[in-house]
């Protein structure tokens, strides 16, 4: 797939007002995350509007795609995407961590279209997704299953359960996808546990690899449209990315993954959005 | 029990396509016939619990019901994380079934001891809890719960225990059977204890105590009709379980005595109390040693009834 320059366009302009309203409902909710939330919207974005066979007046469609987000803690621009593409109403996003409301702050399938199973607990999704792409195979249906996962979710030993299990079953209709923002809880991913270098483990374990810029639009859209990678083998997307990109002073920076933009900076941050919509 | 239960699985999943019988791994000999005639209803998920319970939730999600299937604590408390958000909070069509309940595999040590589970999946938003009293009641409750919707934990024991049901009794889920008449005191047994219960309330009939026996087959949700009327019509209350006496069948039938009003001048737990077994032993010499057999049994209600 290659993009044209409305499309790209468009992707962008979309990025950015995924990007501000996340800022917006995190400052609101005076909520963590931020950092990670950032990093992936490129990646969100793109499979929404591009890859993922879905009908977003139809959540339940049994043919769609499966989308699990199983960083459920950046769950702000996953949510802010859903709304944007008409899951359900904008206004909803006012409504982020608020008492009485339906949006926590991990990603929930309880009453919020769009969100195919509850996460935030981390490890587990790639499990799930594996058993929804092990029944689509013994379904012969065609539907696909997609799997966010963060970098620091790779220490869990369950998310290297499912890892082992896919390519023993040949099971070319899943596709995980690492948000390679470097970045963990309490340090980076090479102080606190290196994953260097993580394609190659990836591929020791049978799965077919890819590596790109997470932010490259096009390079997210043309490698996503030649799935899977290689026939009969689990599809791993390694995209790298910068925890907190799109707002200069969030990148790169571990208080982001915590921090809650209030005041001059919540100010700034959306300054700098909107000029890129 | 385990034979009763995959005969009956096997059974019926070779009519019902939705049925999936998910492994960890185990099940040598006694999950064969299944793995070979139903490949595509079969999956052997590895030595790899976790993975097992999340993907079981994925496949119940995607229309499946799906039985996962190990050995003692191995299908419950390692995966304790994922049965909670995976499966109980999708309400997710997995059934969890672990043979071995209890000190089934007394020998190989404290390990392999499932002494704590029932007060864990109780305790797990959604959950059924179910532990058969016999091979029929595990025969019965297999077919309940293919038709149950959410999520269920099914204790089991091992093989070869004696029947107690030689017709089939009524079974359904959060309803206990009364196996024996009686009107002095009542001895509420859950899993595979159950013939234990019956042979003691025999003995102590011998001495003149008429005892109730209940086989509490299902401990979520428990049936509090049952315990009541127990607690109305008979002067004391004996709970049986191959299980710590924290959390399990005792403490369910103790709260909900707690929250009646009802008074009863004798409530006893018989259960596992003072945590791991420092012997080795099989099932039986363990159950005797915490006196959960008949005569255990039989000389905790006659201490109790002469204490009072």
């Amino acid at each position: 797939m290659s993009l044209s320059p409305e499309e790209r366009l468009e992707l962008q302009k979309l990025a950015a007002k995924v990007r501000r309203h996340t800022i917006e409902m995190t400052h609101k909710a005076k909520a963590s995350h931020v950092g990670s939330s950032l990093s992936m919207v490129e990646l969100l974005v793109v499979l929404y509007k591009k890859i993922l066979h879905i009908k977003p007046e139809e959540p339940e469609w049994p043919e769609r795609d499966r989308f699990i987000l199983s960083k459920g803690h950046g769950c702000a621009s996953f949510y802010a995407l859903l709304a944007e593409i008409g899951f359900f109403p904008v206004n909803w996003l006012d409504t982020f961590y608020q008492d009485g409301s339906r949006l926590p702050g991990h990603a929930t399938h309880t009453y919020v279209p769009g969100v195919e199973i509850s996460t935030g607990s981390l490890g587990h999704g790639l499990s799930v997704a594996t058993g929804m792409a092990l029944a689509a195979k013994r379904d012969k249906k065609p539907y696909r299953v997609f799997c966010m996962l963060s970098d620091g979710e790779c220490d869990e030993g369950s998310t290297w359960e499912p890892a082992l299990f896919a390519p023993q079953h040949r099971l070319d209709n899943l596709v995980a996808i690492v948000d390679y923002n470097k970045i963990q809880s309490l340090g980076t991913v090479k102080e606190v546990m290196d994953l260097d270098s993580l394609a190659a483990k990836w591929r020791a374990f049978g799965w077919a690899v890819r590596e790109i810029d997470g932010h490259d639009i096009d390079a997210i859209a043309s490698t996503l449209s030649s799935l899977p990678f290689e026939p009969e083998r689990p599809s791993c997307l390694i995209a790298h990315t910068v925890k907190g990109k799109g707002v200069s002073f969030m990148e790169n920076k571990l208080l982001w993954h915590y921090r809650s933009p209030q005041g001059e900076e919540y100010t700034a941050a959306v300054a700098e959005l909107e000029g890129q919509e | 029990m385990r034979t009763a239960f995959i005969q009956e699985l096997f059974a019926i999943a070779q009519k019902d396509p939705r049925i999936v019988l998910m492994v960890g791994d185990l099940g040598f000999g006694v999950v064969t016939p299944f793995m070979e005639k139903l490949p595509q209803q079969f999956v052997n998920a590895g030595v790899a619990e976790q993975n097992m319970t999340g993907m079981a939730a994925g496949m119940a999600l995607s229309g499946k019901i799906v039985f996962t299937y190990s050995i003692a604590n191995f299908p419950v408390l390692r995966p304790l994380e994922q049965i909670r958000n995976d499966i109980c909070y999708h309400n997710a069509n997995v059934r969890i079934v672990a043979v071995g309940g209890g000190m089934a595999y007394g020998a190989l040590g404290p390990s392999h001891h499932a002494t704590e589970d029932i007060a864990v999946m109780r305790a797990m938003p959604n959950m059924v809890v179910v532990a058969p009293g016999d091979p029929v009641e595990a025969r019965l409750a297999t077919q309940a719960l293919i038709k149950h919707q959410g999520p269920a934990y099914l204790r089991l024991g091992r093989a070869g225990e004696p029947l107690v049901h030689h017709t089939p009794p009524h079974f359904e889920i959060g309803r206990a059977i009364l196996v024996r008449e009686g009107n002095d005191i009542t001895l509420i047994s859950t899993g595979g204890l159950l013939p234990e219960a019956i042979e003691a309330a025999h003995r102590l009939s011998q001495g003149g105590i008429n005892a109730r026996v209940l086989s509490m087959h299902t401990i979520k949700p428990l049936d509090e009709d049952a315990v009541l009327a127990a607690a109305r019509e008979t002067s004391a209350i004996f709970t049986i379980e191959e299980h710590s006496i924290i959390g399990g069948l005792g403490g369910g039938v103790a709260e909900v005595l707690a929250e009646s009003g009802i008074s009863i001048p004798i409530f006893r737990r018989l259960g596992i109390r003072g945590g791991f077994s420092s012997e080795v032993g099989t099932q039986n010499y363990l159950r005797k040693r915490y006196g959960l057999d008949a005569e255990g049994i039989v000389k905790t209600v006659r201490h109790a009834l002469e204490v009072s």
